[in-house]
């Protein structure tokens, strides 16, 4: 049985709505309105959890987003399971089921829980000790890490939930609906900016909204009952959304935030369904408000991690926003005055407090004196030493302190108690403000890192701005307010606040013990398990940086990025190597601030959008027919059409043969095409390609070799004029933007004097290549009246017709080395020209062939690919296209550097063909060239770029390049593979119809 | 992710650009008087300041426009844009 710890009826759960759920397999009962940490508690369940390194049993510590221990499995074994959530943002819902992570078999025995007592031999950087040496022994390692690390396991099945992606557009965001949060957003508001409210919470009002405490009072009221009124009255503004369940999650530059907005998680299964379950957010905000309020800092002393050890402001929120009371016998241990705030609102619940333990000499503010009248002791100057139980806390062991606050004295009190609640002060949230790349400085007074000079238009206010006090926040708000929304007046100006909190505070950052530091295990990071013992270590040891002391002890690395911990780790490394705290710097902040699923990131991007395929006209007609695709560039394209079960190698052998033996057809619809206009389009053709153009007549189709600056080749082409001014461009499939991207890169920077107009129409055609003696009988039936003869449309040349009503453009050019006509219409009657053709040339035996079979037709011909053949190093000279490269030509881009020593050298790799051997071997493409066999180390001549067997040629062919190549024809040189050594013997690339006989056949 | 003022579009994010390098390189006009160490000096050689550079901007998911950028490497305050020919903004 169960106890229950409901103290009292709170607004915000709604105890007519009894929901129950599952942890760690069992059944438990909660409120609508709960966390998963709220209504474990309030079951009594402090122990969720095993810490990562030593297994040590960890209970529920703090009541939001920086929670180190109570990380759980949501709906283990589901599709919609989500490891490493914490505890303390879940909100239940009927059905919800969850489990603790990193421990096995159970968290009550955990078989890891070993380490705890081994872990004399687990200090700072172990693993890096440990497991550096063999490498090889390194796989075995990390699968002994792994199995005993488990943080969570993530899903097996794909995700049912929808993600999507939003873009917002606003004057001024406002980070966090706390009181300052809430008061900024309003007079933005008001003053006519479109303004954005986010908080993580699913309430607004942050820790104002149950801040009951009766001595503080803002126009008369308490601080919540006033706040209530404020958020009634305002949800109703114009220029004002708000957006509750969102996390900020990056603050990138020029005030680009990214925000998760959570709109399903809280609801049951049923409820989910087809609906967006989470929402990133890309927010550009003129104006941010940052009010991410403070987080507060636990205590670090002996064994202070265990089940039942909470932050002092968590043990409140539970008591009065959850109606939870988080223990029977509760202590505080504080060095401020907030640990009596939570003291008193137990008290007034009718919640036994045993004793506060306060390291200060002492406080006369009336919240003490109220603590005092209400009859619980105070020990101050003491501290505590030690704690006692192992899956729940027992005792806590007490001592007075020295003046110093380094040493305990006297004698050893013990104390009974079942909650005990740490209240070390308040460190400003200011991740998200260094994630901005503003920077910090340190306040030596409040020991505080502060904002300090911002990067872009933002303000922090609130506590992460470093006012902790209602009558400083509202003061420092609405000057800030004025200042940054440029206005004279606002509503702060009317509210009055009265205040007691007295500021005293005792700072020491590692509380002594009794025993010395070698025997205490007093926590800094409780999700990595990093002692204060281990930072001192890592100084030992040398470290002396921030950055290397963080990584060697693991310090501020967990999920949680040591929310809690960070400030303790910097405390101490200043204490032990004497250096002030401002000196050393913080760690970085590094986004995102609570972690975010990859479905938030990915959004809609998966399945078919996850990678966007471009598809040609004829695409269907390709598919019905059973085409294999690769990939090209972002298109889809035709490989090979296998039938009758043809493996690739016999589909290609087939339609090769076709095509040089009939006829065949090719879809070229992808390649790049680029309408260029303007009375210097000739000429900035002469600059752009290595041979002339002003003498192309029109009519007339040539082709081109493209290079960079450096004189590599880039990308080539058939150009064809189709007027005095007007020229058409083909480029490869997948250099087609980038060669429009540096076309229009030179005329508009380097040449803007020349008159030429650039339209990419690469998708506004298809183009079918029609190929084989039987091509021109073909096109003759489709365009009877057509004049094809040699005479009238010779190789290399246009011809505007019309198929039907179909206006067309007909390029005579070829890639095979076949009489060849390539076809192009608008792209919408791409399939239908597809269609026409095939039906035509079926008496020929009319073969669809894919870029498999075109890659073998034209190394045939030892055409070359760009991109296959070349990779960026190869000029036209290596290629043994010289030429191509006009000698008349002043200038044209890369002209110059192929003069330059370098390129001039006469050993550079050249291209060759290669013939083995032996004809039936083919040659792996990417297969190394050298001359010598019983030579090592030997020498790489170069290497294999293309190869086939070619059915037309009954033998395998190849290109390469080889070092000195082109000296080398008739040289034998070897290709070693792992067991065998191919004989290779250097050719000419034109493996086929040297004379270009074919293209007029 | 920055907010780029394109002279011709206004205000977008910087996923429309591209970056394309130190501004004020002019491409030779005579590249076969250089010698060997003159165009190579073009060829390759940017620099690489950590602080006020000038460099070329594309917008490439928009108007296809380039132009120059004044841009403080060390915080990424853009700090003036003008465009292609106009004289960069003395210091
Ligand atoms: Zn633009």
């Amino acid at each position: 049985m169960t106890k229950n710890l409901r103290v009292k009826s709170s607004e915000y759960i709604d105890e007519t709505n009894r929901i129950s759920f599952k942890f760690n397999g069992k059944t438990y009962h909660g409120f609508k309105g709960d966390t998963l940490a709220s209504a474990l508690l309030a079951n009594d369940v402090h122990l969720v959890g095993r810490s990562f390194k030593y297994h040590r049993p960890r209970g529920i510590m703090t009541s939001g987003s920086e929670e180190p221990n109570a990380i759980v499995q949501i709906n283990p074994g589901t599709n919609r399971t989500e490891p490493n959530v914490r505890a303390t943002e879940v909100e239940i819902y009927e059905g919800l089921e969850a489990s603790s992570q990193n421990c096995w078999p159970s968290v009550d025995f955990d078989i890891g829980g070993i380490n705890n007592f081994l872990s004399p031999f687990f200090p700072a950087g172990f693993y890096y000790k440990t497991f550096m040496w063999p490498a090889s022994f390194w796989e075995k390692y990390e699968f002994f890490i792994r199995h005993s690390a488990g943080l969570g396991k993530s899903p097996t099945s794909s995700d049912p939930d929808i993600y999507d992606h939003r873009n917002i557009h606003c004057d001024v965001l406002v980070v966090g609906a706390g009181i300052s949060g809430i008061l900024a957003a309003k007079n933005a508001a008001k003053n006519n900016f479109k303004t954005l409210l986010v908080d993580e919470k699913n309430e607004l009002g942050g820790s104002t909204i149950y801040e009951n405490n009766e001595f503080n009072k803002i126009n008369n009221k308490t601080p919540s009952e006033w706040l209530k009124k404020e958020i009634e009255e305002f949800k109703n503004i114009k220029n004002l959304e708000i957006k509750t369940r969102t996390s900020v999650a990056a603050y990138h530059q020029y005030n680009y935030l990214l925000a998760r907005e959570n709109l399903t998680d809280h609801l049951e299964a049923k409820d989910k369904t087809n609906k967006i379950r989470q929402r990133l957010l890309k927010i550009r905000a003129k104006k941010v408000i940052l009010a991410t309020g403070a987080l507060e800092r636990p205590l670090i002393f002996n064994n202070n991690d265990r089940p039942g050890i909470m932050l002092s402001s968590a043990i409140k929120k539970y008591s009065e926003f959850y109606g939870v009371s988080c223990g029977s016998k509760n202590v505080f241990f504080t060095n401020n005055d907030s640990a009596y705030e939570s003291a008193i609102s137990l008290y007034n619940k009718g919640i036994n407090v045993e004793a506060i333990i306060d390291i200060r000499e002492q406080s006369e503010s009336k919240i003490v004196k109220k603590v005092k009248e209400a009859g619980i002791k105070i020990y101050w100057s003491h501290s505590i030493v030690d704690t006692a139980g192992y899956k729940r806390l027992k005792s806590v062991s007490i001592m007075k302190l020295s003046n110093d606050g380094t040493s305990v004295t006297g004698s050893k009190i013990s104390i009974s108690c079942d909650c005990l609640g740490v209240a070390g002060g308040w460190t400003p949230a200011v991740h998200l403000y260094t994630q901005s790349g503003s920077k910090l400085k340190f306040d030596e007074e409040k020991k505080v890192f502060l904002p300090n000079q911002n990067t872009s238009e933002q303000i922090s206010v609130g506590s992460c701005g470093g006012d902790f006090k209602i009558d400083e926040i509202i003061k420092n708000l609405n000057q800030k307010l004025k200042d940054t929304l440029n206005i004279n007046e606002t509503d702060l100006d009317s509210i009055k606040v009265e205040i007691d909190q007295e500021n005293s505070k005792r700072n020491i950052w590692l509380l002594p013990s009794d025993k010395p530091i070698g025997k205490t295990k007093p926590f800094v990071d409780y999700q990595n398990d990093a002692t204060a013992k281990d930072i001192k270590l890592a100084l030992r040891e040398g470290f002396r940086s921030i950055e290397h002391v963080k990584r060697y002890t693991t310090t501020g690395m967990g999920t949680d990025q040591g929310k809690l911990g960070n400030m303790h780790a910097l405390g101490i490394i200043a204490d032990t190597a004497g250096v002030k705290m401002g000196e050393l710097g913080t760690t970085t902040f590094r986004p995102p601030y609570t972690p975010l699923t990859f479905g938030t990131i990915v959004g809609r991007n998966v399945g078919k959008f996850f990678d966007i395929f471009r598809r040609t006209p004829m695409n269907d007609w390709h598919v019905e027919n059973k085409a294999e695709f690769e990939n090209v560039g972002q298109w889809k394209r035709a490989w090979y059409y296998p039938i009758n079960g043809e493996t690739m190698h016999q589909a290609v052998q087939r339609e090769s043969k076709a095509a040089r033996e009939s006829a065949g057809i090719l879809d070229a619809s992808t390649l790049g095409k680029i309408d260029i206009q303007g009375s210097d389009a000739s000429e900035f053709l002469n600059r752009v390609y290595t041979n002339a153009w002003s003498k192309l007549a029109i009519g007339k189709c040539r082709y081109g070799l493209m290079l960079n600056e450096d004189g590599m080749v880039y990308d080539d082409g058939v150009t064809t004029r189709l007027g005095e001014n007007h020229y058409i461009m083909t480029t490869t499939t997948g250099g087609a933007a980038n060669v429009l991207g540096k076309l229009e890169d030179y005329l508009q920077t380097e040449w803007p004097e020349l008159d030429v107009y650039l339209t990419s129409v690469t998708d506004h055609y298809a183009t079918a290549s029609l190929c084989g003696p039987n091509s021109k009988k073909i096109l003759k039936k489709i365009i009877p009246y057509l004049d094809l003869s040699d005479e009238n449309f010779p190789h290399m040349s246009f011809k505007e017709s019309k198929i039907g009503n179909i206006q067309c453009r007909i390029m005579r050019i070829s890639f095979t080395g076949e009489h060849s006509y390539e076809i192009n219409v608008q792209a919408s009657y791409g399939k239908d020209l597809w269609e026409k053709c095939i039906e035509a040339g079926k008496e020929f035996n009319i073969t669809p062939y894919g870029t498999e079979t075109m890659h073998l037709l034209r190394a045939e011909k030892g055409f070359i690919i760009v991109g296959q053949d070349t990779d960026g190093t190869m000029t036209p000279i290596d290629l043994q296209m010289d030429w191509i490269v006009s000698k008349k030509k002043y200038d044209f881009i890369g002209k110059r550097s192929l003069y330059r020593s370098d390129t001039m050298r006469e050993d550079r790799k050249q291209l060759v063909g290669l013939l083995t051997d032996d004809p039936n071997i083919v040659l792996e493409e990417g297969a190394q060239i050298v001359s010598e066999l019983n030579q090592s180390p030997v020498e790489m001549l170069g290497h294999v770029t293309s190869s086939y067997f070619s059915p037309n040629l009954k033998k395998s062919i190849a290109l390469a390049v080889v070092r000195g190549g082109k000296d080398m024809m008739g040289k034998k040189l070897f290709v070693p593979m792992e067991n065998k050594n191919i004989n290779v013997t250097v050719a000419n690339p034109v493996f086929y119809d040297e004379k270009n006989e074919r293209l007029n056949a | 992710m920055f907010l780029i003022n394109c002279p011709y579009c206004g205000e977008r994010d910087q996923q429309e650009f591209k970056a394309g390098g130190e501004a004020h390189i002019e491409r030779p006009k005579q590249p076969t008087e250089l010698s060997d160490d003159e165009w190579a000096e073009y060829l390759f050689m940017r620099k690489n300041i950590k602080g006020i550079q000038f460099e070329r901007w594309n917008h490439a998911h928009g108007c296809r426009k380039w132009f120059n950028m004044v841009r403080d490497t060390s915080n990424d305050e853009i700090k003036a844009i003008y465009k292609m020919g106009e004289k960069p903004p003395s210091q």
